[in-house]
């Protein structure tokens, strides 16, 4: 998939994150900010990139903004910043591309 | 060398300190030392008044210089201004290397940092700090070695001569032009001067500062004239809001509902759980639920408790109002109903030592039956993480976890398995501040796990119907749901050290180090 457009998706809650996307320069531009950086940062990392993987994206800036999300609520929201950045709202193929 | 809880303390620590390390919570049983007193300047021919001008004053007068220790209390918690105020003065006359030795530190003490970066402060001493200080500290800032003790280490530390103040200073709400302390009467009331009386008693210099100069005498005084060498006025001594919260409304969350729950069904299955027992609780939300609902339930069965003691909230206050306890000790006061109730006859004002510390001939600690606490991190060891955070930063204070985790005979501690994403059930705590020897029960939202060297209460609670688990089981559970966490890197420095009660080294803190990815994992 190729990213559209700027999107964001997630709050600053605590246990949430909030991901912004934008279009890429042809990499995954990837920056975080957690208030679990120490224990989860690679973590997070992981899961974040393994989502972009599975959804087929090689180019995306991305910054998330994480306050101790589960890494069942970062994919997620990693998910719907992307479709949303895709400009697709409907017909998401859950269970589908985006649980491999 | 690594120490009877498992930690390595380096050697050029112990011999920097000239301290042991620990070596369980028995080992200076017995133990004989002299104290060492104070220097005092007689009052023979005075002019009948201690009241001096200001605190600029008071600090020439006290000949300060430097390399000084200054004393202080935080009775007044995150509404102090007496440290920032004497600290302001002390570093306008360019003194240099001064140690404090609080009671404790928190937010309202941000301001020091600047102190601490320009070499007025080199060392700190306290039973923890919050905010920017601990930041500094773990970021390396501070010169010397910050040293964290619990309320009862830091009046063992003074009456050992271990730490010489050479001047305190006593915010008091209320003082008479001869000094006489008192910690109710005025506008900004905190209750009691627990943690001022060793100071009181072991200081060379005592300078009271008050907002409210009464007439003399200010009695029953609880600091007393004959420990103050003078007086100062000033216009507030801290914001009444942040001193004393009005009473908190008990808590609606559901987790530390069912928590507290869990903790009271726990509590009365124990034998301890008769007439005339004793208990003490910490001020989270869950603690303060649970002396509400264990209170219901010594109603409802005739039982009656012989003494609480505190850190007091308006819930243990309640029981003297509904005479369901017969003497509340107090060391010191939460909230507004706690402040009002040091007016009532069985409601008693006691010092620090009596309270906590190991080294006298006997500590209210000792008497207790049960103590409910909070932590940030329990690990499989049933050791106590309550001063450094999951993340590396020091952010918390021992109070008094230890001494009265020490003392107890059933010792409670209650947290959620997950504080946001962090278990606080781990492998191995960041930093050690209470021993697991001390350390009897662990009661989390997902159940309770209970220390395996008491037999004796895994045995009372066979038909006890509630979720006991094995404390592995619920590190397990903890992991499973947030991941297990990397461990936190540090740099090389040690910036502090987590001293025990009886003066030997628990833990080392290390300072903290910048967050990198790992390499094994490059972005594509």
């Amino acid at each position: 998939m190729e990213i559209m457009k700027p999107a964001v998706a997630g709050t600053l809650e605590s246990c949430d994150c909030q991901v912004t996307v934008e279009p890429g320069d042809g990499e995954i531009d990837f920056t975080l900010k957690s208030s679990v950086m120490n224990q989860y940062g690679n973590q997070i990392r992981k899961v974040v990139l393994e989502t972009l993987e599975s959804l087929e994206i090689g180019s995306i800036k991305i910054s998330i903004v994480d306050k101790g999300a589960l890494d069942c609520t970062i994919k997620a929201r990693v998910e719907g910043a992307v479709y949303r950045a895709v400009g697709q709202t409907q017909h998401l193929p859950w269970g589908g591309v985006i649980r491999p | 060398m690594i120490n009877a809880v498992g930690r390595e303390i380096p050697e050029e620590i112990l011999e920097m300190t000239g301290k042991e390390v620990f070596h369980g919570n028995n080992y200076f049983d017995g133990y004989v030392f002299k104290k060492s007193g104070p220097s005092t300047k007689c009052v023979i021919n005075s002019n009948g008044s201690k009241v001096i001008e200001s605190i600029h004053e008071a600090l020439i007068k006290c000949e300060i210089k430097d390399g000084m220790t200054l004393g202080f209390h935080h009775h007044f918690r995150d509404g102090d201004y007496i440290v920032n105020m004497v600290m302001k003065e002390v570093h306008k006359l360019g003194i240099k290397d001064i140690t404090i030795c609080a009671s404790s530190l928190g937010k309202a003490h941000d301001p020091l940092v600047e102190y601490i970066e320009d070499g007025t402060i080199t060392n700190i001493q306290s039973s923890g700090v919050r905010g920017r200080i601990g930041e500094a500290i773990s970021k390396g800032k501070l010169k010397g070695l910050a040293i964290m003790r619990s309320h009862g280490g830091r009046v063992r530390a003074i009456e050992t001569g271990e730490v010489h103040l050479d001047i305190s200073f006593i915010g008091a709400p209320t003082c008479d032009d001869y000094g006489n302390c008192r910690g109710i009467g005025g506008k900004s009331n905190c209750g009691v001067l627990s943690y001022s009386m060793v100071d009181g008693d072991y200081a060379d210099k005592v300078v009271a500062v008050t907002d409210c100069l009464v007439t003399f005498p200010n009695f029953p005084a609880h600091i007393s004239m004959t420990k103050v060498d003078y007086v100062v006025v000033v216009d507030a001594i801290g914001d009444p809001e942040k001193i004393a919260s009005g009473a908190a409304k008990p808590t609606k969350d559901m987790r530390k509902l069912m928590m507290a729950d869990y903790c009271t069904r726990f509590v009365i299955n124990t034998p301890y759980f008769k007439n005339g027992f004793s208990y003490q609780t910490g001020v989270g939300g869950a603690s303060i639920a649970s002396t509400i609902s264990l209170a219901k339930i010594m109603k409802e069965r005739g039982i009656r408790m012989r003494f609480g003691v505190g850190g007091l909230t308006k819930p243990m206050c309640d029981l003297l109002i509904n005479d369901q306890v017969d003497a509340l000790l107090d060391t010191q006061d939460f909230d507004l109903a706690a402040v009002e109730s040091v007016k009532d006859l069985r409601h008693f004002r006691i010092s620090a030592g009596q309270y906590a510390s190991p080294f006298n001939k006997g500590a209210l600690v000792n008497k207790l039956d049960f103590v409910i606490l909070a932590t940030l991190e329990v690990d499989v060891h049933f050791n106590c993480n309550v001063v450094v955070g999951s993340d590396g930063m020091i952010t918390g204070a021992q109070g008094g976890h230890p001494d009265t985790a020490a003392g107890a005979k059933c010792t409670i501690v209650i947290t959620p398995l997950l504080q946001g994403r962090i278990p606080a059930v781990c492998s191995e705590v960041t930093t050690v501040t209470t021993p697991g020897e001390s350390v009897d029960v662990v009661i989390t939202d997902y159940g309770i796990a209970i220390n395996p060297l008491r037999e004796d209460l895994i045995t009372c609670m066979k038909d006890v119907d509630l979720p006991f688990k094995t404390i592995e089981e619920l590190r397990d559970i903890a992991y499973g749901i947030a991941g297990e966490p990397q461990k936190v890197e540090f740099g090389e420095r040690i910036v502090g050290i987590i001293e025990s009660r009886d003066g030997t080294i628990m833990d080392v803190v290390r300072q903290i180090k910048p967050f990198t990815f790992s390499d094994s994992d490059k972005l594509r």
